[in-house]
């Protein structure tokens, strides 16, 4: 007989269904009325962990050294299990069936709801830990506020992906102030990253629809609410990196929230997707 | 495993050994472990080093080949995984590199010998992974062979390397389960998935095979390394448990194995079975693989860009020593 079973045995089935039906009650489920935007929201949280993961993974294998290819690889793992959480409750509170990788997989880029930062192509160990420093500093934020929601499911997943994001951020804000103030050669490239990635800060900021009311239903913070410790964060660590905010626009490129996306998330979902959209029903 | 073809010093006779070396090997007849300061004999420190290398090496190429479908898995849950278990192979790596700085080797010293080509990486690892179900064969497969060679390395008689041993051998068969559990999935899946399952064992059988270096017969720097406990079981010892372990799973998969003459021989309570296709091991070796050349480039293409990652980094170090120099007593 072969000495290796499959790993999903029925106790195991079983306890992640147990697990699923001891959720706590939470009535922001049943809001009809705040159902697509409760549903666009969680999509954007979701959205946001899967292509900043998507990106960091592509680093597997070829980092700078040994032990960045370890730290990559966590960050990624841990931002992929924050989209598991994410979009498995967007595809809750939508209540047509789908599951976290139907969304993941099977919508298309004008269905995506990141942040157009997180979609832009890697480049050097520069670009990405800049961006990943950037958006750690607004996710601990965001998630720090998120913890005390009103709706007992997002606190519930908040609270776990804090624990892993204050480390992203201790990490990356560590990384930025050594490489800003290391040798001439890192400290040009780190500089050169801030001012690509500035002017696709802004959106991180703005307020639509969608945030206005998932904010009054006591779900989420008021996205402009996040600015003034985010901006303390970023200006104290830049300050020991020796590096300089740019005094241009922040707010230049935006719409990823609402769909609209630079020409690399197309790529991105044709890699990502590949396998779901060439055999269609196939269980993997 | 991921150490093939390693070259031993001579052998020598108990007559022809010096009291140290003769001290020495007593040791290891008592199973006692070596630990890093302890006096050794050249050859043992020298072979020891060149072992524990390869198979370094052998962990981060062999994140490549994997890597190459992280982007692409299918599910998020799939993608966890084969993220958790790459990660995993950095870190083996890891340990493998410090259990070599014991031996007075650094880790960079043995990255230039890699990118020089002076320095080899398991055979395996120059085969391309050309579907999904390429994912589940290497798990199920390659780490399968793996672990023939490493569960009783870790009795391995060097210290560092048994300790090391022990920790990657939770962690690989746990990835030989979960390459075996990608396969299950596909062997009962859809018409295609179960094509690219077969497909996937057509192509990687003979590879694994050879995972574990030529015939006993043409082995010629087995005696010494197993009489110091380096290597545990010859290499045609380790590929006929191998083999036996491995085709009842494939039958169990409901896949055949790519080998016609494969029988059970009842007298020898073992299954025959035909030997890989050694030239083609040999080329492989000489640079002359499928991918042989993109690994290696990979490889260089991430150290040299990486160089201003790591000159940032000690700079940064640097003037972090030269500030509290400056001043002893303020608060960093």
């Amino acid at each position: 007989m072969p000495s290796l079973p499959d790993m999903t045995t029925p106790d195991v089935v079983a306890l992640a269904e147990r697990a699923a039906a001891s959720q706590p009650h939470d009535p922001h489920l049943e809001d009809v009325d705040l159902r697509p935007a409760f549903f666009d929201w969680l999509c954007r949280m979701g959205d946001n962990t899967l292509i900043l993961g998507h990106r960091i993974s592509e680093w597997c294998g070829h980092g700078p050294v040994l032990e960045e290819d370890i730290a990559l690889a966590n960050t990624a793992l841990d931002l992929i299990g924050h989209t598991q959480m994410w979009l498995g409750l967007a595809a809750e509170v939508e209540g047509e069936g789908r599951t976290a990788d139907d969304l993941a997989f099977l919508r298309d880029a004008m269905r995506f709801r990141n942040l157009q930062l997180l979609e832009l192509p890697n480049r050097d160990m520069a670009v990405t830990l800049m961006r990943e420093f950037l958006f750690d500093a607004w996710h601990f934020e965001m998630l720090t506020a998120l913890c005390g929601s009103q709706s007992p499911r997002v606190a519930e997943i908040a609270a776990k992906a804090l624990k892993e994001v204050s480390y992203h951020l201790e990490r990356s804000s560590d990384l930025i102030v050594r490489l800003g103030d290391g040798s001439e050669e890192s400290h040009r490239r780190m500089q050169d990253a801030l001012d690509r990635l500035w002017p696709y800060l802004g959106e991180m900021f703005v307020e639509d629809a969608v945030d206005k009311a998932v904010a009054e239903a006591g779900i989420a913070p008021r996205p402009a609410d996040l600015r003034g410790a985010w901006e303390q964060t970023v200006n104290e660590v830049l300050e020991e990196a020796t590096l300089a905010s740019p005094d241009t626009r922040m707010d230049v490129h935006q719409g990823g929230k609402q769909g609209r996306h630079t020409e690399h998330l197309g790529y991105i979902l044709a890699e990502m997707q590949f396998l779901q959209r060439a055999y269609p029903g196939a269980s993997w | 495993m991921y150490a093939q073809m390693v070259k031993s010093e001579g052998m020598k006779s108990a007559e022809e050994m010096t009291p140290e070396e003769r001290a020495f090997q007593n040791r290891i007849d008592r199973n006692e472990k070596i630990e890093p300061k302890e006096w050794m004999p050249e050859g043992y420190r020298k072979t020891l080093i060149r072992q524990i290398g390869q198979h370094a090496h052998s962990e981060i190429v062999g994140q490549l080949p994997e890597g190459n479908w992280i982007t692409r898995a299918p599910t998020l849950e799939r993608k966890a995984i084969l993220l958790a278990k790459v990660q995993d192979e950095a870190g083996h790596g890891l340990y493998l590199y410090s259990a070599a700085e014991t031996l007075g080797v650094s880790r960079d010293e043995l990255m230039e010998k890699l990118h020089s080509g002076a320095m080899k990486y398991s055979s395996i690892f120059n085969y391309p992974t050309l579907t999904w179900a390429d994912m589940g064969a290497v798990g199920w497969l390659v780490d399968g062979a793996a672990i023939m060679n490493q569960v009783p390395l870790q009795r391995t008689s060097y210290g560092p390397y048994s300790r090391a041993m022990i920790r990657i051998c939770k962690e690989e068969s746990f990835h030989q389960r979960q390459g075996y559990a990608i396969m299950m999935k596909m062997a009962q899946g859809t018409p295609e998935q179960k094509e690219m399952a077969q497909d996937a064992l057509n192509r990687f059988w003979y590879p694994a095979l050879m995972m574990f270096g030529p015939s006993d017969k043409d082995s010629v720097h087995s005696a010494q390394s197993m009489a110091w406990k380096i290597k545990m079981n010859t290499n045609d010892e380790l590929r006929q448990k191998f083999v036996d372990e491995t085709v009842p799973q494939a039958e169990y998969l409901g896949l055949t194995v790519p080998d016609e003459t494969l029988r059970w021989n009842e007298e020898r309570g073992h299954y025959d079975f035909a030997e890989p296709d050694w030239n083609e091991f040999f080329e492989v070796i000489k640079g002359n693989g499928p991918c042989n050349r993109e690994r290696l480039e990979a490889r260089r293409t991430a150290w040299e860009e990486g160089r201003w990652f790591r000159e940032g980094l000690m700079a940064y170090a640097e003037k972090s020593a030269a500030r509290r120099k400056a001043a002893p007593h303020a608060a960093e």
